[in-house]
């Protein structure tokens, strides 16, 4: 009897740790049936190079929503990935126990503001800065690769840190002991040692960023057009899926579901990206 | 000219330096502003009435109650999949092409934007099954979104309780379940709260998905099948129209100090927890 309802728990904790993986399989196969229909019938190459989106009139190109989400995600990690990486080597190698430990959490405090407090303060603080001293509306491509920047800071240190702390202290020790300095031996080795992990933390961030919304909603400008320069406004693919869905029937609902499906797949691309790097065999 | 070794560090180093200074005053300048502005529109009618038109004018009462069903409902329907999930992944199994499969899942589902869960909420949970801009809608789509951060934080509680507890349990003659309800499971409890904390974090922080899948209707919810508005919900839709900037503030503070509260019980939880586990 009692083995027996060993047996039952076993079972439901099996079927329970599918949980995850039905839900995303769910994700998957809904999103791609709402999207998937439209991009065949529209042509899937018309769909993503035509820059011309004019939902009332059946035109539905989202070329300059994608070249915006390139452009602010190029921009947020120009400036994420150099402070970020800078932050967990300094955090990691430069500064004693304590110290780091209650400066850690603290930058991971960074990733639990809600992205609309991101996006309000890059409304308030950020756009007037840009608009008074750099010239154009304010709300624009740079205004989001800053604040978007800032949201992925949290991402690049908590990982790259992980990934540096996990370098053996014999390989420092060992380059301290041939006469380097600190620095040299952090750069050297240890940053060489711990590559694969930061350029893990650098691709997950590209994902959150290519796929935040609602802080990009506030800050862009969502202007649908492609940007000639970084102080113009422009519109992202999530920015186009969030403003439109609520007014959306028919055609033009399918096709944000089929933004929606070039989104995931962009954003399934990245991260499986990540993980392969993050779990290649380290010296191979 | 070359740079002596010793003058590049100093030099390296205090551009590190500098940039995680940059980086804590961005936090701090971020906490402070909202704080400055909004705590002074916080009084205690604005959190106990409800909102006047369409926020401009009084409090945000209805809104703080759906701010806290909302996380309450996902967490209610996550935290038991999410630690089944961990209890089955570190005690029952050993590495397999299976795990590592689920392992995937949960890393990829982790991955995932908050617009996307949005779409598949309204498509799947408020479409197809019938359950309107609603409560359960809203905390069935936050549910799978916090549902990685819960198998993480959970295994990682599971993994931290010594392999020696277990060893006893079993040699007095307890299954492998007996072992993991009455020795695993209380003893991973601090680090399964932390979990729990960030997930509560997670959905109130959340908007696109919220306003997808639980609509944005600013009333006190009667049942699971009413809408309701959260405050992160209410504040975007306060500073987005321009409706008040003075409420939206004042929203951002109560959300922010929410925020710092989960996110610092989270972390105080987690530190106890090592540190009764070193002793």
């Amino acid at each position: 009897m009692r083995l027996s309802g060993d047996k039952v728990a076993q079972c439901v904790f099996l079927a329970i740790a599918f949980s995850a993986i039905a839900s995303l399989l769910l994700i998957a196969i809904f999103i791609l049936k709402e999207g998937l229909p439209f991009i065949l019938r529209y042509g899937p190459w018309n769909f993503l190079s035509s820059a011309d989106w004019r939902p009332q009139e059946g035109a539905f190109g989202i070329a300059p929503m994608i070249v915006a989400s390139l452009w602010i995600t190029a921009g947020a990690m120009l400036i994420g990935a150099p402070l970020g990486v800078a932050g967990a080597v300094f955090l990691s190698e430069f500064v004693p126990r304590p110290v780091m430990r209650v400066i850690k959490p603290t930058i991971e405090l960074l990733a639990g503001i809600p992205s609309v407090v991101y996006g309000f303060i890059g409304v308030m603080v950020l756009a007037p800065l840009i608009r008074n001293h750099l010239g154009g509306p304010g709300l624009s491509v740079l205004a989001a690769a800053v604040i978007l920047g800032i949201m992925v800071l949290p991402t690049i240190i908590s990982i790259s840190v992980d990934a540096i702390g996990a370098v053996p202290n014999s390989f420092r020790e060992g380059a301290l002991a041939l006469g380097a300095t600190r620095w040299q031996a952090v750069h050297m080795v240890v940053l060489k040692a711990a590559r694969s992990g930061i350029i893990a933390s650098i691709i997950l961030a590209m994902g959150r960023a290519v796929g935040e919304t609602m802080a990009v909603i506030m800050v862009a400008g969502n202007t649908i057009r492609l940007p000639h320069s970084a102080l113009e406004p422009v519109r992202t693919l999530t920015a186009n899926i969030a403003i439109e869905m609520s007014a959306a029937t028919g055609m033009h609902r399918q096709a944000l579901f089929a933004t929606g499906v070039v989104l995931f797949v962009v954003i399934m691309i990245l991260n499986s990206l990540a993980m392969t790097v993050l779990h290649r065999k380290v010296g191979r | 000219m070359r740079i002596p070794p010793r003058s590049t560090q100093v030099i390296a180093v205090g551009l590190l330096g500098g940039a995680t200074l940059l980086t804590v005053a961005v936090l701090v300048f971020i906490i402070v502003f909202v704080l400055d502005k909004g705590l002074p529109v916080v009084t205690w009618s604005f959190l106990t009435s409800d909102p006047e038109d369409m926020g401009r004018a009084g409090g945000i009462f209805p809104i703080i109650i759906g701010t806290l069903l909302l996380p309450l409902l996902s967490l209610a329907i996550a935290l038991p999949l999410g630690v089944g999930t961990a209890v089955y992944l570190c005690e029952y199994t050993r590495e397999t092409r299976m795990t590592r499969v689920i392992r995937f899942g949960t890393d990829c589902l982790a991955g995932i934007p908050s617009i996307i869960f949005g779409l598949f909420g309204l498509v799947f949970f408020v479409g197809m099954l019938h359950m309107g801009w609603s409560l359960l809608s809203g905390g069935l789509t936050l549910a799978i979104m916090i549902l990685p951060t819960i198998i993480r934080t959970s295994e990682e509680a599971l993994r931290a309780v010594p392999q020696a507890y277990r060893e006893v349990s079993c040699s007095m003659g307890a299954t492998r379940w007996e072992t993991v309800r009455k020795v695993v499971l209380p003893n991973a409890l601090p680090g399964i709260v932390t979990g729990v904390m960030l997930g509560a974090g997670r959905c109130i922080s959340e908007t696109a998905a919220v306003i997808f899948t639980a609509g944005t209707v600013a009333s006190m919810p009667t049942s699971a099948f009413d809408s309701v508005r959260t405050m992160a919900v209410h504040f975007y839709i306060l500073a987005r129209e321009g409706i008040s900037n003075e409420n939206a503030y004042g929203t951002a503070a109560v959300l922010i100090l929410a925020v710092l509260l989960l996110n610092l019980t989270a972390y105080w939880m987690m530190h106890a927890f090592i540190r009764r586990r070193a002793r």
